[in-house]
């Protein structure tokens, strides 16, 4: 039998018994959306590909309903998470929490009432509230431009780094580029500062580390947006020592730099799309419509951006 | 209730006999933190005292301090405007999209940076306008009008950038860059403009009617009144002053990253505040001096300045060492309070 005659033999049967099927096949899907608000550029790029995929999602099935929903805080989420729950009604909830702690409960209070739990990037503390984790790869966001680094420099030079904000996340990408840096004894980590994934704290740091070090070779900051504060402060400063700005996160305006090959210190980037919450949604959405679940973890690889592959990273409509 | 009056009223003819004096001795807290900051920084890391250090951190001060300026005056006058941060951040946002369109729409990229600029201070204005109306004339409390607009700046700026980040053209970007990262006698232009805009405000404060009326509207808002000082005017003119200096603020801003997003201006509100009690002014009104303010803002971006070009402590307790400062500043001066 050809898969054309059992589909139309299981239509024939399921027109046959219209009330059976109904029942029978999974049921509409009504999913709610959970996220930060867009309070800085990499949120933002999530606030977009959410709404993104809710606009491609809906227009692609007809029996699927997204909610999206926007905190400026845990507290307000937790709230928000209820309201979902018990006045949209949610049987599906793709959540990225804003911490992971205080979010915990909350989650797992709409999963006890029977929604299906996708959770993404910030993990909660107790994994049982939840079905599914799609996260980024942070330990590659940290290891890929230590490796860059590494084998631009020929093994040997001067780094400093600028991190984000003190969060589990950010242990985690710094723990792998000095694990990395470990195989390399010439290559000195000068100092790591905070500098909260924000521009103007970057250019702050920059500025008070070229006064304090005669000779850098490398900056990572891990994060495109504080790359541009510390491209910022270099360039005031006229400094020509430094031979590689490495930042992460693959920000629009990054990519195309890199695409463009205008600067010869900014040739590689790392991938950490906010795009991400896009593909959560979309494989927690058909899972569900089709009553299937998805893999306990999935991880989203970040992997190196540069010349040869930097255009299928360029969103040029993306606020990020 | 006449007497508790009368006794308040001696209260503030007392406290104004003694401003003068009193402003003097204030300085001398903020001065001393000041000096002892600096010798504990020159010891910990040589660069700390050359020139080029000086200078960065002076320009980083700018933007808070001349917002501290403005911050001075509401203060003195009794009041509180925890809106700077998101209006700063509006501003510039809004100064961002203007030059982008009229670079175009004017065929001149001069004129439009020129005009974004211009923009900047009539929006600060405006905006400052908007509170004092509000305050004076709609006799609601300082900290609810702008603890209100503190979130719709920061939406709307949100909102307009799409939750990313609103960035200057390029070209536009690199001719409006002198005005953050020129300099005239060595020194860089918004170290200029900021003692301009101190100098400008010190003698507003104490050689202008207006200073006088601020400082006794701060003092008493009732013996004022009496006295036949039009409160509701110098409430909205003081409050339109902060807006020009926040508008101040962000011209030199934009050219700084050519970029605003929605952290942009994150706290400062409470840094310019800081700055101002740092350098004595009386959170209740009716005390205060430019001079302290501008060494409360300076020593403020020294800690942090220190912090960064040394690694004695861990980062984690960077925020513990400033608060610790701005409490030990403030106890040096508490007696006049």
């Amino acid at each position: 039998m050809s898969m054309q005659t059992r589909r139309s033999l299981m239509l024939a049967t399921a027109a046959g018994l219209a009330f059976v099927a109904t029942s029978a096949a999974a049921e509409p899907v009504n999913l709610g959306v959970s996220i930060p608000a867009a309070t800085h550029s990499f949120m933002g790029g999530i606030n977009y590909w959410a709404n993104q995929a809710k606009k491609d999602l809906e227009a692609k099935h007809k029996d699927l309903k997204i909610t999206i929903r926007t905190a400026a805080n845990a507290v307000e989420q937790a709230n928000q998470l209820q309201d979902l729950s018990t006045v949209t009604k949610i049987n599906a909830l793709v959540v990225f929490p804003f911490e992971s702690a205080a979010l915990t409960r909350p989650v797992a209070n709409v999963k006890a009432k029977g929604a299906y739990v996708t959770v993404v990037d910030r993990g909660l503390t107790d994994t049982s509230a939840q079905d599914a984790y799609v996260a980024g790869d942070n330990t590659a966001f940290g290891k890929i431009p230590a490796e860059y680094i590494a084998k631009t420099l020929g093994g040997k030079g001067n780094v400093v780094a600028l991190r984000g904000i003190p969060t589990t996340l950010d242990n985690e990408r710094m723990d792998a580029f000095n694990g990395v840096l470990k195989g390399y004894p010439d290559i000195k980590l000068l100092d790591a500062k905070y500098a909260n994934w924000n521009r103007d704290d970057a250019y702050k740091v920059t500025q008070d580390f070229l006064t304090r070090f005669k000779e850098i070779d490398a900056f990572w900051a891990a994060d495109d947006d504080m790359a541009f504060g510390a491209i910022r402060a270099i360039d005031q400063a006229g400094r020509k020592d430094i031979k590689v700005i490495f930042g992460g996160a693959g920000a629009k305006d990054m990519v195309k730099i890199i695409l463009d090959g205008k600067d010869p210190r900014i040739q590689a980037n790392v991938s950490y799309s906010p795009k991400f919450i896009y593909e959560s949604i979309k494989l927690t959405a058909e899972a569900r419509l089709k009553g299937e679940k998805l893999p306990a973890t999935t991880i989203i690889p970040s992997v190196l951006i540069d010349k040869s592959n930097a255009k299928d990273f360029y969103f040029p409509d993306s606020p990020f | 209730m006449s007497q508790p009056e009368a006794a308040q009223r001696a209260e503030a003819r007392a406290r104004e006999a003694t401003t003068p004096l009193g402003d003097r001795i204030a300085a001398f807290g903020p001065i001393i933190g000041l000096v002892l900051l600096c010798a504990a920084g020159a010891m910990l890391n040589s660069d700390f005292a050359t020139l080029d250090n000086a200078l960065n951190v002076l320009t980083r001060t700018a933007f808070i301090g001349i917002i501290a300026v403005g911050m001075c005056f509401v203060i003195i006058l009794g009041g509180i405007d925890l809106s700077v941060g998101s209006m700063a951040a509006l501003i510039a946002g809004c100064v961002i999209l203007f030059i982008n369109w009229a670079s175009g729409a004017f065929g001149s990229p001069l004129l439009a940076v020129i005009g974004g600029a211009a923009l900047a201070v009539v929006l600060g204005g405006v905006f400052g306008l908007l509170h004092g109306i509000l305050i004076a004339k709609g006799r609601i409390e300082p900290f609810i009008v702008t603890l209100g607009t503190l979130g719709i700046y920061r939406a709307y700026l949100t909102y307009f950038a799409d939750g990313g980040a609103l960035t200057l053209d390029n070209a536009l970007a690199d001719l409006y860059a002198p005005v953050y990262y020129g300099s005239f006698l060595g020194v860089p232009i918004p170290v200029w403009v900021f003692l301009l805009v101190a100098l400008l405000g010190a003698l507003i404060l104490n050689r202008t009617i207006f200073g006088r009326h601020v400082q006794a509207i701060g003092s008493n808002e009732t013996v004022a009144r009496y006295a036949a000082v039009d409160v509701e005017r110098v409430k909205i003119l003081t409050y339109m002053l902060l807006g020009l200096c926040v508008g101040i603020a962000t011209l030199l801003y934009v050219p700084r990253l050519g970029s605003a997003s929605p952290t942009t201006g994150l706290l400062w509100e409470l840094e310019a505040i800081a700055a101002v009690i740092v350098g004595g002014a009386a959170l209740k009104g009716g005390h205060g001096s430019i001079t302290g303010t501008v060494i409360g803002a300076i020593l403020l971006s020294v800690i942090s300045n220190i912090l960064n070009l040394t690694s004695l402590i861990s980062v984690y307790l960077n925020a513990a060492v400033q608060g610790f400062v701005i409490i030990t500043v403030a106890f040096l001066q508490k007696g006049r309070r």
